[in-house]
């Protein structure tokens, strides 16, 4: 299968905070990874490296085998190819929910208008919120904020999606709605990167399970593997704590 | 030769009116235009001044980046931290000394220029203002930074700074009298040269006084209004606005 991100070696610190010690692992094209563990494990920070909205320490990150982090690599192409869904949404505020996922479209990729509101109305009924369209982030709720922002993120037509802990920051019965957005996302040959602390999300939606322990990786495996017989104690530890909790 | 406050009054107002008109509009030419170009130098200067610099950065980039941002520094320090009644005589006697240039334009030059320093700072406040996250869902996007500003951030911190920015046009439709040193034909001139026949300085300036506030006052209440309209229902977060009582200031962690 076809490599998209070949990531190898990366490091990351705040000051004297190793937020990311030596991390490797590739993604295939089509392939749903979640990424799991504790709080302060670094997965978010991975997640920001890939799009560089960090810039890493050390390592590299290969995208089709291109060096992203070399000065010449066109970043804003990339970034229109790799979108990001935020824990905090992150939709514009000047905005409406339908403009919100025009702008790119229009700005970035040079479409027309006509072409941008299709696309756009077309992405936000696939995440059941046409009916919004015309409302600004302020007056929609959590869950609804979250799927405009994934609309929005869908409306450039990216390869690959990053989601950076999306139902962290909603209320519980709204986690449902953005998580069933997601499962139908994951069926249509979109590549994910899911930083989750939803264990049933990574567990049956995922081809991959990334567990991150204090800046490296833990372990890597198969969904089933790595929640029925993880290798490393740490894994079990933290599984033990999350599924019992 | 009248006798009381008000025969002066009406004496005045009936010989010199056409003077004071003619200051009024000059005043109102100076301070909207100066305000105007001003903000537009704030935001030039704001938007430059906030163009990030990272690591995976070309050497000549940095370095051009540290140059353009002392500069643009340099410009505001100087500008802020000497008095436009100083910067009007070195300008106009200095820059323009040689060349045959109106008042007026002088004029507009020197308040824009002064203005422009204020509100390159305010801009930058209002840019800061505004959640960095929203900057971030644009870069996500692939947007540069000037996208960034343009679409993103400049509309939501132009409405944070708005009674800032209404500040600086009140001060400057006062502030413009200093230009009467350079002998620009603005409100306070008029008085000037109104009061220099009868020598009746109190009832002139009380005059050009009333002027000023009717001037200043109705500006103010031009602002609210358009304040008001920006708004538009449950856009977005006014922060810290003086003149609306829903405004709420939010502290960062």
């Amino acid at each position: 299968m076809e490599t998209v991100f070949e990531i190898k070696h990366l490091q990351k610190s705040f000051g004297d905070n190793v937020v990311l010690k030596d991390i490797s692992f590739n993604v295939a094209k089509g392939e749903i990874l979640s990424i799991i563990g504790s709080s302060g494990s670094g997965k978010s920070t991975l997640l920001r490296c890939i799009n560089l909205l960090e810039t890493p320490d050390g390592g590299s990150i290969s995208y089709h085998g291109e060096d992203i982090l070399s000065p010449r690599f066109e970043l804003a192409r990339y970034r229109a190819k790799v979108g990001m869904v935020f824990q905090q949404f992150n939709l514009f505020n000047n905005m409406s929910v339908l403009e919100n996922c025009m702008i790119g479209r229009m700005k970035i990729l040079g479409a027309s208008k006509e072409e941008a509101r299709s696309v756009a109305m077309e992405n936000l009924s696939k995440v059941g919120m046409e009916a919004f369209a015309g409302m600004r982030p302020g007056r929609i709720s959590g869950g609804q904020k979250q799927r405009a922002a994934i609309a929005r993120a869908l409306s450039m037509s990216p390869e690959v999606l990053l989601f950076d802990e999306p139902t962290s920051a909603l209320d519980p019965e709204m986690v449902g709605e953005v998580l069933k957005v997601m499962r139908i996302l994951a069926t249509t040959g979109l590549t994910m990167l899911v930083v989750t602390h939803e264990m049933s999300f990574a567990r049956d939606v995922s081809h991959k399970v990334i567990f991150m322990d204090e800046g490296v990786i833990a372990e890597q495996a198969e969904p089933h593997k790595l929640f029925t017989s993880p290798e490393n104690p740490r894994t079990r530890q933290f599984l033990d704590r999350f599924l019992n909790s | 030769m009248p006798q009381t406050f008000w025969q002066w009054i009406v004496l005045l107002l009936d010989e010199y009116g056409s003077l004071f008109i003619k200051g009024t509009v000059n005043t109102m030419i100076i301070a909207v235009s100066g305000t105007l170009i001003g903000f537009a130098i704030g935001l030039g200067v704001g938007v430059l001044r906030t163009v990030p610099v990272n690591k995976r950065d070309t050497p000549l980039k940095k370095a051009l980046v540290k140059l353009m941002n002392f500069i643009l520094a340099a410009y505001v320090e100087i500008f802020r931290g000497t008095p436009m009644i100083v910067q009007s005589m070195v300008i106009y006697y200095g820059l323009f000394g040689s060349v045959n240039i109106s008042k007026m334009v002088a004029g507009v030059f020197i308040v824009s220029i002064n203005t422009g320093s204020y509100m390159a700072e305010i801009v930058r406040g209002g840019i800061l203002s505004v959640d960095y996250g929203q900057s971030e869902g644009a870069l996500s996007i692939g947007m540069n930074h000037f996208q960034t500003m343009r679409y993103v951030v400049l509309p939501q911190a132009i409405r944070n700074i708005m009674p800032s920015i209404g500040n600086e046009f009140v001060v400057n439709i006062k502030d413009s009298s200093v230009l009467s040193v350079i002998s620009v034909f603005e409100l306070f001139f008029a008085g000037k040269s109104a009061s220099g026949t009868y020598w009746r300085y109190f009832e002139v300036y009380t005059i050009i006084a009333v002027i000023y506030f009717i001037l200043t006052f109705g500006v103010t209440r031009l602002l609210r209004l358009a304040e008001r309209r920006m708004d538009g229902p449950g856009s977005f977060t006014v922060t810290g606005s003086q003149t609306d009582s829903r405004s709420v200031i939010k502290v960062k962690k």
